[in-house]
């Protein structure tokens, strides 16, 4: 319990980090930050209304000390184009950053691991050419591209996918709130129609956020298996007649995956930030299409907004991994 | 009697990216039922890779190019990987050197025992915990309860070779092969060690004794355990007798020297003597016949022909000037 | 006065170092590129690339920020082989010029963030103490951002420009060097050679640039080439977003933004070659750079 205490603590400082450089970022505007945040076509009585309220005629500890004080009552600003508290605008936009996120990691996850599994199994078979191929190549994509392309593909071409105009056919009406999440919202309420009608929106984003990340899940998985593959132990469970299946799943694998984990953070970094792409090619309503909307007309607020929401969510996601990690290697968790 | 094992001219290599290395040329060996026998030689004279060939656990890259071997009358070259999979661990089994990497680091002990236990054994799910735990106090491990719940970082080496060892016996295998076990462990859990697979051999009355294969480069250790010997040089075997007769009267020269550079009692440095030379590459393709003409002394031009086989029923060597029999 | 070994027995060390290390630098780098081909095939994209990074305005058949020049949206035909955009620019000339933009982009930033994140790293690594503690501490905070995010952040807080675009890439790229130069410092800073360097009467600075760094450079040199792909699709992805480059610039990133639309209406060619070009572009440098990390460090390899 200690080691999660620690570990716990240890997020704090970046915590702090990312308050520090959001601010110092929007204070490092050109020009008047207050003109910046009143927006371009602000009038000289609005600039100064955001310039007392910002405290940008003090300071800059004090105006740090506003800032923060802001931030701990949720006070992210005002979006100047719906006149909406940015707070709101992202918790209520945020859910549909996740799902893409969250699918895209179970798609590279399902088909990463399996690919660097069998890779390792054989090296140097045209498996395991084709892993390292497909792998170089998937990194090498422009997300916005293999969005894109996609769409043309399946959508134009042959008609398979929907058209890419969000998360839902503009026909249908989401399902209740739980999660935010359509699908999994879609079968809380038992509608199985509505589940696979979200579901199909989401193929192309998911397929095109997960391509880029196949590569760093599926080098390590090959690169950790062959390690233990040729590992002491496994001739040990071998020689004591342990089936294949056995040997692989419950020996190799298990001690595989721990390296696999470590991985999740850079994987987690890509997702969120290539999210932002995919939202804009598929019109999709997240974060990251809320930032880019704002970005167009001048208002910086959610710019703001959205650049501190995703370092959070990005050093809570990297503390669950190492909480997880803890968890999962006795040998971290009992102290070797 | 029929041998338990039975190894016939067994010839083996490895397909690399430097060349083909013959590891294994015209290998045979036997072990009778309950015999204990020591492999020795040099690191890298083929002994683990010979076991490993038996048990079926060589490299992608081995290929046995002549050669049988038999277990208890299956064959072992042309057994499948079930079949495999069946005796290792149950008729045979295999403990290795530096037990502490050898165990699955990231699962209790307790637990690796059980797996063997259920693969082999029809101890039913209810049961297995206790017969685990039992493995464990016959060999002599101390507080058994608790160290089934341990993960193998949190033991000493010599506990981790008892676990091992008890993983090996768990199934009551007719033949043991040790490569190296004591390698690596202090000399008084050295003693322990194998003292433990001493008793285990020879079980109380009811049960077969166990053959034991004894692998391992210390020719003092192999005296003091082993009923016969085998010496290994280079991939090939070129002598092997019962202990005794082999520590009287050595007739290869490289078991002489072996003989020679093995500290005994109250030896010096200054007595003992080094062996010349180094083992010749494997990968190379004019290797000689006699692969220790090289680095033999008395070697001459008659050693350049087929290694003879002189065989008297127990003592046998393959050399073209072996030293003579004493008469006895 | 130095102690100077016999000449005889310098040589006779040397003609065994060399017998022993068998193969040259050369045949090892022939043996690398004989037995992965995907090595080779990127060396010869690379010096297409860098080609047309330096000739490409000279070598386009039309003026790339010309309009007009042909019908608008036509697809690829004899007169204009990637067709042309909807203001009736050549697409094959505007792709080509872009190579330059994307690539002077790319190497600056990754320069930038080689030189100065050696730097630091290495001081961090040598001094040790809280000036390494410091600097740990900053490379953590800039690393708890998602990388695009930050560097989004950074163009958007300081203006759309070339030189802003290549200052967020260099910062958010800082952190990889700070650490592989810190790392390299530290193992060999109690090394023998640098005690000896230290007892020769060399001072701080010049163990650090002459001795330590030039030991470092291996393992950043690999990462070099896997930036460059990185780099430059981080560019492109912030043009494509609307931060960096704007338009009527020739740049990679902004021609599949301006293709986006017409893509999903058939005209695919106006973001196809742009994009092709530039996953092309990334490719070759992520194949070198596994090539090189092959070349220098075997071990590594995945």
């Amino acid at each position: 319990m200690l080691l999660i205490a620690k570990r716990l603590a240890g997020a704090l400082p970046n915590l702090f980090g990312i308050v520090l450089i959001t601010f110092l970022l929007t204070r490092a505007l050109p020009g008047d930050p207050a003109a910046f945040f009143a927006g371009g076509a602000g009038s000289q009585e609005a600039v100064e209304q955001v310039r007392e309220k910002l405290g940008l005629n003090r300071s800059l500890p004090e105006q740090f000390w506003i800032y923060v004080k802001d931030l701990a009552r949720g006070d992210l600003g005002q979006a100047l184009s719906t006149g909406q508290p940015v707070g709101a605008e992202i918790l209520s936009r945020l859910p549909a950053s996740l799902e893409l996120v969250l699918a895209s990691l179970l798609f590279s996850v399902s088909i990463a691991i399996p690919l660097g599994i069998a890779a390792a199994r054989r090296p140097n078979s045209w498996i395991d050419h084709a892993c390292r191929l497909v792998t170089t190549a998937g990194v090498s994509l422009p997300t916005f591209f293999t969005g894109l392309l996609l769409a043309y593909v399946f959508y134009f071409v042959l008609g398979w996918a929907p058209s890419p105009i969000g998360r839902l056919d503009p026909y249908l009406s989401p399902p209740a709130t739980v999660t935010g999440l359509y699908t999994l919202d879609a079968l809380i309420a038992g509608d199985v129609k509505l589940f696979f009608a979200a579901l199909r929106q989401m193929v192309l984003p998911v397929l095109t956020l997960g391509i880029f990340v196949l590569a760093p899940l599926a080098r390590m998985t090959r690169a950790s298996m062959l390690s233990v593959l040729s590992a002491d132990f496994i001739r040990t469970a071998r020689a004591s007649g342990l089936s294949t299946t056995s040997v692989l799943v419950r020996y190799a694998l298990r001690n595989a995956l721990l390296p696999v984990v470590t991985t999740l953070g850079m994987v987690f970094s890509f997702l969120l930030g290539m999210s932002v792409i995919v939202e804009k090619v598929f019109a999709w309503p997240g974060v990251g299409s809320f930032a880019l909307e704002a970005l167009v007309a001048s208002d910086y607020a959610p710019v703001q907004g959205f650049v501190l929401t995703m370092a959070v969510l990005y050093t809570l996601l990297n503390l669950a991994i190492d909480l997880l990690y803890v968890v999962i290697d006795p040998r971290v968790r009992l102290g070797s | 009697m029929l041998p338990l094992l039975e190894v016939k001219n067994l010839s083996l290599q490895f397909r690399t990216r430097g060349g083909t290395v013959h590891a294994l040329q015209d290998v045979s060996l036997s072990i009778a039922k309950g015999e204990t026998v020591g492999l020795v030689g040099e690191s890298g004279s083929g002994k683990s890779v010979l076991s490993y060939a038996l048990l079926g656990l060589s490299d992608a890259a081995a290929r046995v190019t002549q050669g049988s071997a038999h277990f208890d009358g299956l064959d072992l070259l042309a057994a499948s990987e079930a079949d495999l999979q069946d005796i290792r661990g149950r008729e045979v089994s295999m403990i290795f050197q530096n037990p502490k990497v050898a165990l699955n680091p990231i699962r209790k002990v307790g637990h690796q025992l059980e797996d063997v236990l259920l693969r082999h054994t029809t101890t039913p799910r209810a049961e297995v915990k206790a017969r685990a735990v039992h493995c464990l106090a016959e060999m002599k491990i101390p507080d058994p309860e608790r160290r089934y719940h341990a993960y193998p970082f949190e033991l000493s080496g010599g506990l981790c070779q008892r676990v091992m060892i008890a993983l090996a016996l768990a199934c009551g295998p007719k033949l043991l092969v040790a490569d190296e076990p004591t390698t690596g462990l202090d000399v008084t859990t050295q003693a322990a060690i194998m003292a433990l697979i001493r008793e285990k051999g020879r079980p109380a009355v009811g049960t077969q004794a166990m053959a034991t294969l004894l692998i391992t480069h210390d020719l003092g250790l192999a005296r003091d355990q082993c009923d016969r010997i085998v010496v290994m040089h280079a991939g090939h075997v070129v002598e092997s007798a019962p202990t005794e007769q082999l520590f009287r009267e050595p007739r290869h020269p490289y078991t002489r020297q072996l003989i020679g550079a093995t500290p005994v009692g109250r030896a010096s440095l200054a007595d003992l003597t080094a062996v010349r030379g180094n083992l010749p590459d494997l990968r190379r393709a004019d290797l000689p016949a006699c692969r220790f003409s090289e680095r033999c002394g008395q070697a001459s031009a008659m050693c350049a022909g087929a290694l003879p086989v002189i065989d008297d029923g127990r003592h046998l060597v393959r050399c073209h000037r072996p030293a003579q029999e004493v008469a006895a | 006065m130095p102690n100077l070994l016999p000449a005889r027995a310098t040589q006779q060390r040397l003609a065994i170092k060399k017998v022993a290390s068998g193969k040259s630098f050369w045949g090892h780098a022939r043996y690398v590129l004989s037995d992965n081909p995907f090595t080779l095939v990127a060396a010869g994209l690379f010096t297409l690339f860098v080609l047309m990074a330096v000739i490409g305005p000279w070598i386009a058949p039309y003026d790339p920020l010309a309009t007009n020049v042909g019908p608008t949206l036509q697809p690829p035909s004899a007169s204009h082989w990637f067709g042309t955009d909807s203001l009736g620019r050549d697409i094959l000339s505007r792709v080509v010029v872009a190579t330059r933009i994307d690539f002077v982009i790319a190497l600056s930033a990754v320069l930038a963030s080689f030189v100065i994140g050696g730097l630091i790293g290495a001081c961090a690594g040598y001094f040790g103490g809280w000036l390494d503690r410091i600097v740990i501490r900053l490379t953590d905070m800039v690393m708890s951002f998602p990388l695009f995010v930050l560097a989004m952040g950074i163009v958007a807080a300081l203006g759309n420009s070339v030189f802003n675009i290549i200052i967020a890439t260099a910062v958010v790229n800082l952190p990889f060097y700070i650490r592989v130069a810190r790392t390299e410092v530290n193992v060999r800073r109690e090394a023998g050679f640098v005690e000896a360097a230290r007892l020769a009467g060399n001072g701080d600075a010049r163990i650090l640039l002459l001795h330590l760094i030039p030991n470092a450079m291996p393992p950043m040199m690999v990462q070099v080439s896997l930036n460059m792909g990185w780099a430059i699709l981080n560019a492109a992805g912030l043009s494509f977003i609307g931060l960096g480059v704007s338009p009527p610039a020739a740049e990679w990133g902004i021609m599949v933004a301006e293709g986006a639309t017409y893509i999903i209406s058939g005209e695919w060619w106006v973001a196809l070659f742009p994009g092709a070009v530039l996953m092309l572009a990334v490719f070759t440098f992520n194949l070198l750079g596994d090539g090189l990390r092959d070349l220098i460090d075997p071990r590594r390899r995945t």
